[in-house]
Formats: structure tokens, C-alpha cells, sequence
């Protein structure tokens, strides 16, 4: 008897199947069936909340469906009227880009910067690491809402103050290029997850190598560029892909600074449109809100979807594959 | 595992095709209930403030005593979001008979058939609806012939005045025609160096009530041509609009001047608003504000006309912008001929009308509810009724996209009265070229 390891089945001398190959055959679909099962929860997860999502997207997007009608096939319309008729697309997409890149790495350097101050402290540490995380336990939208309050440009306390040292203060949240830098702001003030994960990686840089790195003559710059930066690297690479993903689905503090800081009374009946001032606060996920849920232009709002979707993967795998080549570059 | 072989693709794809087409199935109503048998209707409203609330509770415990089979359970404080959203996903939750506060989506509403249409029902109950409503809140409820919801009172905007600032800046009577209005607003203009204290009229279009189109309507523009095109960029009123918009706003220190003033202004419906705190001489506002002024008591007297009228155009004065309330019956609803019973007592019923018109001081949407003697004989209410009933007053035009198409024209008009729009031609044309790409959109 021999196991023909092409077929996996075990074969007699006269070529047919022999006594064990059921028993094998068996053995291997339980084994299979058993695989699927301790996987099914995440197939089951992903099938329900991605694959048929993305599938349903990409389906709707060739489609007119305001989601009262059946679908209908339009072909390529849906994408044609965001690319060429939209014009909330242009700045939404640049809006987006623009948080991504500048928010992103300012909180990232900051995050860096807190971290270290918090780790190199030697008295008062307690009290400082509470006030820069307390923030970040602040609700978005309180936060937003007490940011517009203090940067109102006729009556918050910012501007008064900036006023009796002689500054005229910028309209902040009013002013289109002052906006999505106030927005900024409100992130850096909520720097307490960034600065913890910071702190935790700061804190586990062998005392060896700064030790070492002193020995040899390193200041307090080289001992950062030398010692600090690679041991930190996977954690400020973390950092930076979490930061993009999230960044990019960028909604709520844009769409309620924008409101309350154009003063625009939202009665019974009507909605609210983001991008106060001069559109400078929306982002692409507003968008996708507003034709999907408010217009009810599901194959435009798909389009986008699909959009934001692929610039998200396609940024991810970019820093994936910078992340790997800086590790096994510095490991 | 291995992936479906080549020949189970096809079946793969019918299954997906299959999912997702039976997704996108809504539920659909019918109307062959017998009104007569005992059923429970689902109203979903907008109001939320307690005396509108009481008012509406009260319409409905009416209903129910002439209609002892039908139960109604009202849920308030609804947006239109919710409605839509709700409609569409459909559901035996789903309401029966709906409500929207504004009448900017019923060409959406009607064109997409999520509220049913009305005149097989109307007919049915013998009821001439040209001689029932007025004609513009009868065109603001209609798309394309399609009547799928009823004016359920009426919105109409005028011009609050502070009587004490006129006094003092020696003005007898309020503006009729813009350059009067002008005049004025630069009178009971009150400046501190660069900084304005107190502007006579705030033009700018993101204070309160103050949307382009509500300012737009005393120019009596046509949004459409008879094909439905837009035609702003053709229409010469629209010029004539943004350049007085410009020069009230420049004869009271500018734009940004004012936006400066606006900023400190409080909540519109708080006693620290522009109005009430004496920042504002007149203000643009629909008829409920007398009510809540009442109560408010404002440290100065006030009153009530029609918004100025466009010199060129005199012999209008005493128009304005009308809207109001909607209602009608849910596609989804099976006991469409029981909501109707609902929806004509609501709309159509003289007294209700009037009682209800009066409970939360809204013009009456009827014509017999309007000449009643029974209405408030308040003066300042008495204005809006007039303005509701001047044959020059104007509703926005109903388009399939919604308010789509207003948001448009609101977000146009930032940009010119900011500056941010140099070129007013070459920006009309291309705001027209939206709205129909935006519309082309809608119907596909």
C-alpha cells in the first residue's frame, strides 16, 4: 500500500482506493469543516459587515436608486456626475487630504513631544500626565462646542485676551483659512491617546543604549535620532496608519464647529450643511452622508464611498510597506 | 477551501444580484382599507415646543370623537431626515400619515412616490381642492401634477420693527421699497469707529430666518423655465437682488462689519438674539415670532410689515415668502383610507384649521380658514394673514431634488455676499449648470 501524495488518497496494488482512503477522505472534511467552523464568526463578521457591504457598494454605484424605487442601470452616470458635476467633490477631497496630512503628523510630532516631556519629568508627573489625557476623555462634540465658544471672534475669551496684548485675533472658525487649523487645534488638545502609547514606547527604550550612546558622546539630539527614533519607530508607524484611517472618516468635529460657528438656525424640517466657511470644513465623509441620507443619490454617495475606500488602502499599504522596510531596516 | 468553480460563478452572481436587489425592495401601502373598521394610524409631526404639542394632541383627541374607530398615535419632534429615512426603510413601524415643517422636499416626496398621491382620494371625497387651498400653498404640495401632500398652515415672512429705534431716528412708518429701506437701515445704523453697535437691517444671509431665497421672494423671481431648467442666470431680478443685498449691507458699514456684529449675537429663539438684545432695529421673521415676542416682553416696542418691495416693482408691496407645514399619507401605509380621514380632517376642516391656526399662531392654510371671523384678531398676526393672502407673495418651487437645489442657490449666495465670487455672470451660469446636473441626477 502506498499514499499517492498527488491525490492524497492511499491506493492498492490494483489501483483502486484502498480500505483507509474513506477514513482519510472523512478525517480531512471534519478537519476542514472544523477550520471553518472556529473561523466562522469572522467570516460570518466579515461577509456581513464588508464583503456584502463592498459588494452592495460597488453594485449601487452603476446604479439611479434614491431607495424608494427599484434600481435601475446607469452605467458609468453616477461616476461621471461626481467627477465632473459635483462641485462640493473638488474641496471635500482637498479638505480630507489636507487634515490628513497636516493634523496626522502635527499630532503624531506632538504626541512625541508631550510623550517625552511626560517621561522626563521629575516632579509633577502625575499631574501633568492627567491634564494632557483628560482631554481626550472630553465627548467630541462638547469639546467642539466649548472650542467654538472660546474661539468665537466677537465675544470668546481667546480673542479678548490676544486683544489686551495688542493682537487682533484671526476669526478662527469663520475665517476659511483659519478653520480646518482651529480644527487642528481642538485634535491637539486631545492628545491624551497618542501621548499614553508614546509614553509606553518612550518608557521601554532600554536605558542601556542611552547609557552607551552617552559614553560615546551623543547629545541630547543624536541620543533622539540614534537610540529613541528607531526603538519608537513601530509605535510612531502605528500611529500614523491609525491616524490616516480615522482622519479620513474625519465628521463629526468639522460638521458641528461649521454649524455652530455659522450661527445658522436649524429648524424643524431643515438639515444641516456642512462646510462653514466657504466649504472649508467639509470632508468626503460628510459628503457621503449628504447625498446618501439627506439627497438620497445612493449611486453618487457609493461613488464616493468607493473612493475614499481606495485612497484608505492605498495610503495603508503604502505605510505598511514603508513600516516593514523601516524595520527590517533598523532591526 | 477552494473557490467556487467557473460554472458556479453565474449562480454566485445571481444569489449576490438576488440579495441585493431584494435589499433594495421597499415595502409598498395599499388603499384598500375600509375606513369604517376599527385600525390604529401612526402620525408622525414636527412640533415639539409644549403649547404646539398640547395644540396638535388637541386636533387629534377631535379626530378621534368623530371617528371613534380610529385611534391615532402621534409621535413628535420628527425631522424630515427621520421621515425619510423611515419611509424608506419601511417596516410596520413605519408612520401612516407624515408630516414636514418644510416644503422644500415635496417634490422629492412626490416624484419619488414616498407619500401617496392625493387625488384619487380628494376626488373620492368630492372635495375641489382649487377651491379649498390658495393657489401658491396649492403649488408648493404638487409636483409635476402629482398632489402628494396638503398644506397644513402656512409660513409667511415679514419685517420686525423696533418702534422705539424708529422714534428716535425721526422714521414715521416702515420701509416699502428698498431704497427707503436702505435709507432707514443706515439711519438706525449705530457705529463705534470700525465697528457697528446696532445695524438697521442685517442682510446678511446666514442671520436667523434671513436665507437668500426668503429675500429672494420680494423680487418675485422664476427659478425654472417651462421645462424645468434652471434659469437664474437669465432671470435679471437675480442681479438686481444681489446688488441691493450689496449696497444695504455696504450703507451700514459692510459685510464683514456685520458678520462681526452678527458673531455676538445669541440663540435665535433666546432673549440674548439680535432683536431682543436691540442689535437689530428691523428684522426679517415669520408670524410665530409675534407670539414668542408676546411672551418675551422685549424693553421696547415693536412692529410688523411686509418686507420692502423692490422699487421697480412698488405695486407689490405687501408680498413675502410664504411655506408652511405639509402633510400626507405614507406609501408604505395599509390603511391609507383611514390616514385620509386623518389628513382631510387635518387639512381640509374649517374649524380645525382655525383652531389649530390660532392654538400656535400659524397662518391658516385654508380659504374658508383665512376669512373666518373666529381667527386671532391680533394686529401683527393680521399683517401675515394679509401677506399670506397678497397675490404677489411667493413659495419656492418644488424640484424632484428636494431643497437640493435652494441648498445650491444659499451656498452661491455666501460666496457673492462674502466677495468670494468676482464674476456674477459667469457664477450664475455655472450654479445653473448645476442645479441641472443635480437634477438630471435625481431623475436619471
Amino acid at each position: 500500500m502506498a499514499l499517492d501524495l498527488t491525490s492524497g488518497a492511499r491506493t492498492g496494488s490494483t489501483g483502486r482506493p484502498a480500505p483507509g482512503a474513506h477514513t482519510l477522505r472523512h478525517r480531512r472534511r471534519r478537519e476542514r469543516l472544523r477550520t471553518i467552523g472556529f473561523l466562522s464568526p469572522w467570516l460570518v463578521g466579515f461577509t456581513v459587515f464588508f464583503g456584502y457591504p463592498l459588494v452592495a457598494t460597488v453594485y449601487f454605484s452603476f446604479m439611479h436608486y434614491n431607495q424608494i424605487k427599484q434600481p435601475e442601470f446607469v452605467g458609468l452616470r453616477n461616476w461621471s456626475y461626481v467627477f465632473t458635476q459635483m462641485p462640493l467633490f473638488g474641496p471635500a477631497l482637498w479638505n480630507t487630504v489636507w487634515l490628513v496630512v497636516v493634523m496626522v503628523a502635527l499630532r503624531v510630532v506632538f504626541g512625541i513631544g508631550v510623550g517625552l516631556l511626560v517621561t522626563k519629568l521629575k516632579s509633577g508627573v502625575g499631574f501633568f500626565r492627567t491634564a494632557f489625557y483628560v482631554p481626550y476623555l472630553a465627548p467630541p462634540v462638547a469639546a467642539t462646542v466649548a472650542f467654538v465658544f472660546l474661539l468665537n471672534p466677537a465675544t470668546g475669551p481667546v480673542n479678548e485676551v490676544l486683544g489686551a496684548i495688542g493682537l487682533d485675533g484671526p476669526n478662527w472658525f469663520n475665517d476659511p483659512d483659519w478653520s480646518k487649523p482651529s480644527l487642528v487645534m481642538l485634535s491637539l488638545w486631545g492628545i491624551g491617546d497618542l501621548m499614553v502609547i508614546f509614553m509606553a514606547a518612550l518608557l521601554d527604550v532600554p536605558k542601556e543604549q542611552y547609557e552607551a550612546a552617552e559614553l560615546d558622546g551623543a547629545g541630547p539630539l543624536a541620543r533622539f535620532r540614534y537610540v529613541t527614533w528607531p526603538n519608537i519607530t513601530p509605535i510612531v508607524m502605528f500611529a500614523v496608519v491609525t491616524g490616516v484611517v480615522q482622519t479620513m472618516q474625519y465628521y463629526t468635529q468639522a460638521l458641528v464647529a461649521g454649524k455652530l460657528a455659522s450661527g445658522v438656525t436649524i429648524g424643524p424640517g431643515t438639515v444641516i450643511q456642512p462646510g462653514y466657511p466657504d466649504h472649508s470644513t467639509i470632508t468626503v465623509p460628510q459628503l457621503v452622508y449628504q447625498l446618501g441620507f439627506q439627497n438620497f443619490n445612493t449611486g453618487a454617495a457609493c461613488v464616493l464611498s468607493l473612493v475614499l475606500f481606495a485612497i484608505a488602502m492605498a495610503v495603508t499599504m503604502l505605510l505598511m510597506r514603508r513600516r516593514s522596510g523601516l524595520l527590517s531596516a533598523e532591526d | 477551501m477552494s473557490p467556487p468553480r467557473p460554472r458556479a460563478w453565474p449562480a454566485v452572481l445571481l444569489a449576490v444580484g438576488l440579495l441585493l436587489s431584494g435589499c433594495a425592495n421597499p415595502s409598498v401601502g395599499s388603499a384598500d382599507d375600509d375606513p369604517k373598521a376599527p385600525v390604529t394610524l401612526k402620525f408622525w409631526h414636527g412640533w415639539s415646543e409644549p403649547g404646539e404639542v398640547k395644540a396638535i394632541d388637541a386636533s387629534i383627541r377631535r379626530f378621534e370623537k368623530l371617528h371613534p374607530n380610529i385611534q391615532v398615535k402621534t409621535t413628535g419632534n420628527v425631522s424630515d431626515a427621520t421621515v425619510n429615512q423611515a419611509l424608506r426603510a419601511g417596516g410596520d413601524k413605519a408612520p401612516d400619515v407624515v408630516s414636514s415643517f418644510t416644503t422644500n422636499n415635496v417634490g422629492q416626496y412626490c416624484d419619488s412616490g414616498m407619500w401617496a398621491d392625493l387625488d384619487p382620494f380628494l376626488r373620492k371625497s368630492g372635495i375641489d381642492k382649487r377651491k379649498v387651498f390658495p393657489r401658491t400653498l396649492l403649488e408648493y404640495t404638487q409636483y409635476e401634477g402629482t398632489q402628494c401632500a396638503l398644506p397644513l398652515l402656512a409660513d409667511a415672512f415679514g419685517l420686525y420693527y423696533n418702534k422705539d429705534a424708529f422714534a428716535e431716528a425721526g422714521i414715521t412708518r416702515p420701509p416699502r421699497t428698498m431704497s427707503e429701506f436702505r435709507e432707514d437701515a443706515k439711519k438706525l445704523t449705530r457705529r463705534d469707529g470700525g465697528q457697528v453697535e446696532r445695524a438697521g437691517f442685517m442682510p446678511n444671509f446666514r442671520l436667523y430666518q434671513n436665507s437668500p431665497d426668503r429675500m429672494f421672494a420680494q423680487w418675485g423671481p422664476r427659478y425654472f423655465d417651462k421645462d424645468g431648467k434652471a434659469r437664474l442666470a437669465k432671470e435679471p431680478r437675480t442681479r438686481q437682488f444681489f446688488r441691493e443685498m450689496s449696497r444695504l449691507a455696504d450703507a451700514q458699514g459692510g459685510y464683514r462689519a456685520l458678520e462681526r456684529l452678527r458673531q455676538s449675537f445669541g440663540d435665535e429663539m433666546s432673549r440674548q438674539s439680535g432683536f431682543m438684545t436691540g442689535k437689530l432695529a428691523m428684522h426679517l421673521d415669520g408670524e410665530w415670532r409675534g407670539l414668542m415676542l408676546k411672551e418675551a416682553k422685549p424693553d421696547f416696542d415693536w412692529g410688523v410689515a411686509p418686507l420692502p418691495v423692490p422699487d421697480d416693482q412698488a405695486d407689490t408691496y405687501g408680498r413675502g415668502y410664504l411655506t408652511g407645514t405639509v402633510a400626507g399619507i405614507a406609501h408604505s401605509s395599509r390603511h391609507q383610507n383611514a390616514a385620509w380621514e386623518l389628513l382631510r380632517f387635518l387639512t381640509t376642516d374649517t374649524d380645525q384649521v382655525v383652531a389649530f391656526a390660532n392654538a400656535i399662531h400659524n397662518v391658516p392654510s385654508t380659504k374658508a380658514a383665512l376669512d373666518s371671523p373666529r381667527l386671532d384678531a391680533d394686529p401683527s398676526f393680521r399683517t401675515f394673514l394679509r401677506i399670506a393672502k397678497n397675490p404677489h407673495s411667493q413659495a419656492l418651487p418644488p424640484s424632484t431634488t428636494g431643497g437640493q437645489y435652494v441648498t445650491a442657490f444659499q451656498d452661491f449666495s455666501y460666496s457673492v455676499e462674502s466677495g468670494r465670487e468676482k464674476d456674477l455672470d459667469k457664477g450664475l451660469r455655472e450654479l445653473d449648470r448645476q442645479i441641472d446636473a443635480d437634477t438630471l441626477q435625481a431623475e436619471n
